[in-house]
């Protein structure tokens, strides 16, 4: 009994766990890369968690004290009375805001570790070893916490998705900068000072999180929760480096690099830069002057469900573009239904999913996913665009920006260059709008001034509904 | 453990985290965000460790809400992954009018 104990919390066991740990997260991560192995390989990484947390219970000392387990209790039951209701009850479209809010809180806890961890060393001996990586996780932390909640604002539509613009923003965002990386030189160096920690370091770095998600405009977000979800990583694994902790330091450092992957790719999908995006740039400086001057573009033409029926049941091949649109109208399940009632018409009936359409990437393939939409039918940017030639069709279903015939020919555009779906190459295009309004990015659309365009306006989930049912009633 | 050795760590797994999850498809990118925003969560082994060594009301109290959102951070993360993942997977397609009955609300 007692050498099983001492066999349980020997260190060279507890290592063994964090060594399977992460060979878990790591093997469960690459059980993502298919759609028919990720449900396992979450379920996977899930596992090297609680073993993860296991180990650390064992470890010597860390359950002594009267009120240490009483008081992990309490946060744990916390956690899981907030986060479990959170995930099982969030809508689908409602996604992106969560993921941007735990990995906020991920961020915080790394933020109030390494505070406690700088406590701790108050005063006394504090190696560079352990103080470098923990002013690191104390800045990074901290800037992730506050822009996730600033992210999860602006799509929960708490704050307006729109760019805040502020006096000066990028010279105070640099002085910000400055302060948090002047404050932390000042403490590695030896001075000791708690107000400088708070102050010069969690405060500074809560301001910058503040500013720099602020004025970005709500088609970045994305890229931007991507960004903080890797900065989360980054930090963990720091705390990791400070506290020796093998199993942290590669799941944070995994996560580190994925996030960077990510949010290049998502860049990328945009022709835009991650510098260029944190620095906020399109999405503000633009939505003024596309309100404006614009009107000269000709006449938008619109019309009926009815008009619409017919074109699609005497088409050949029919291409659906979604987009956020039909994710905030809920629409996705009345487009399955769309899509089954051509079917039964001998329509062949493709989607069309932009990398980045909605507010995150795949968004829409969760979606579509969620309504049954069988997976071989999705298709991507590349795989589709030389297909709309031959298409008849196009059905635009709240998807604005990603379709832009302004990103290919008009070089002064603010999205010149990013890659769209090129459905102004189709037989005939109908686009399912609330209004003329803009999209997110706040840039006018050429697309809907096209003689080959016609607009279906009202919400997308009751206009793909009225198809239907006169698709149904031909 | 010496310096060399995390950063060695740091190091490797910096590769290995490229290598995996550069083949993952566009399509699954919303999945592979959410599960390694879980995976973040692993910061919750910090609060633990801390929390024996910890002193007055302040820093237990801060560790109680470090060890809760990371907490919130793994249950949640894994718990919205596995839910958007599930409707990847299943089928082969119903015969029509099989999922009929499955109506979703609206908002």
């Amino acid at each position: 009994m007692i050498l099983g104990t001492i066999f349980l919390q020997s260190s060279n066991f507890i290592d063994a766990c964090y060594i399977v740990a992460f060979s878990l997260f790591i093997y469960g991560m690459s059980g993502l890369t298919g759609p028919r192995t990720a449900v396992r390989g979450n379920k996977i990484a899930a596992v090297g968690m609680a073993i993860a947390i296991i180990a650390t219970l064992l470890t010597p000392h860390v359950l002594s004290g009267s009120s240490t387990p009483w008081l992990m209790a309490l946060g744990i039951v916390i956690g899981v009375a907030v986060g479990v209701p959170a995930a099982r009850n969030v809508r689908m479209t409602a996604i992106p805001q969560m993921v941007a809010l735990f990995n906020g809180v991920g961020g915080g806890a790394v933020a109030i570790i390494a505070w406690i961890e700088y406590r701790h060393h108050f005063g006394g001996t504090f190696e560079l070893r352990i103080e470098i990586p923990s002013l690191f996780a104390a800045i990074v932390g901290s800037v992730s916490f506050w822009g996730s909640n600033i992210a999860f604002g602006k799509l929960q539509e708490i704050l307006p998705g729109r760019p805040i613009k502020l006096p000066g923003q990028s010279f105070v965002n640099g002085v910000l900068f400055t302060i948090c990386v002047a404050s932390a030189v000042v403490l590695a160096a030896g001075t000791h000072s708690q107000a400088l920690f708070i102050l010069g370091i969690l405060l500074a770095a809560a301001l910058l999180g503040n500013m720099v998600v602020l004025p970005i405009g709500g088609a970045d977000m994305p890229v931007v929760i991507s960004l903080l979800n890797a900065f989360t990583g980054l930090s963990a694994a720091a705390t990791g480096v400070a506290l020796n902790n093998t199993a942290l330091i590669v799941a944070g450092m995994i996560v580190g690099a994925s996030g960077t992957i990510l949010t290049n790719l998502m860049a990328k999908a945009m022709n835009r830069s991650v510098p260029a995006i944190v620095a906020g740039g399109f999405g503000g400086a633009i939505a003024a002057p596309a309100g404006g001057g614009d009107e000269d573009r000709g006449p938008v033409r619109s019309t009926s469900a009815q008009d619409v029926a017919i074109q699609l049941s005497y088409a050949r091949q029919v291409v659906i573009a979604p987009g956020y649109g039909m994710a905030v109208a809920q629409a996705q399940h009345a487009v399955r239904e769309l899509e089954k009632a051509l079917e039964k018409k001998g329509v062949t009936v493709k989607f069309a999913i932009h990398p980045v359409a909605g507010r995150m990437p795949g968004h829409m393939n969760v979606l579509l996913a969620e309504a049954d939409v069988p997976y071989d039918l999705l298709r991507e940017m590349d795989e589709i665009n030389p297909e709309f030639p031959r298409t008849d069709v196009t059905l635009v279903i709240g998807a604005n920006d990603v379709t832009n015939p302004a990103a290919k020919n008009e070089p002064g555009s603010p999205i010149y260059g990013m890659p769209i779906l090129e459905v102004n190459e189709s037989g005939a295009v109908i686009v399912l709008k609330r209004s003329m309004a803009s999209g997110f990015a706040g840039i006018d659309n050429p697309l809907f001034y096209d003689p080959k365009t016609a607009m279906l306006f009202g919400d997308a989930k009751q206009s793909v509904s009225d198809i239907t049912s006169e698709v149904q009633a031909l | 453990m010496s310096v060399i050795t995390d950063i060695a760590i740091l190091v490797l797994a910096a590769f290995v985290g490229f290598e995996v999850i550069s083949k993952v498809p566009n399509t699954l990118h919303t999945p592979l965000m959410s599960g390694t925003n879980a995976i973040h969560g692993i910061v919750l082994l910090g609060g633990l460790l801390l929390m024996h060594e910890a002193h007055g009301v302040l820093e237990h109290g801060l560790l109680v809400i470090a060890i809760a959102f990371g907490t919130i951070n793994i249950v949640g993360g894994f718990l919205v992954t596995d839910r958007m993942l599930g409707m990847f997977k299943r089928k082969p397609d119903l015969p029509s009018g099989g999922d009929a009955g499955k109506e979703i609300e609206g908002p």
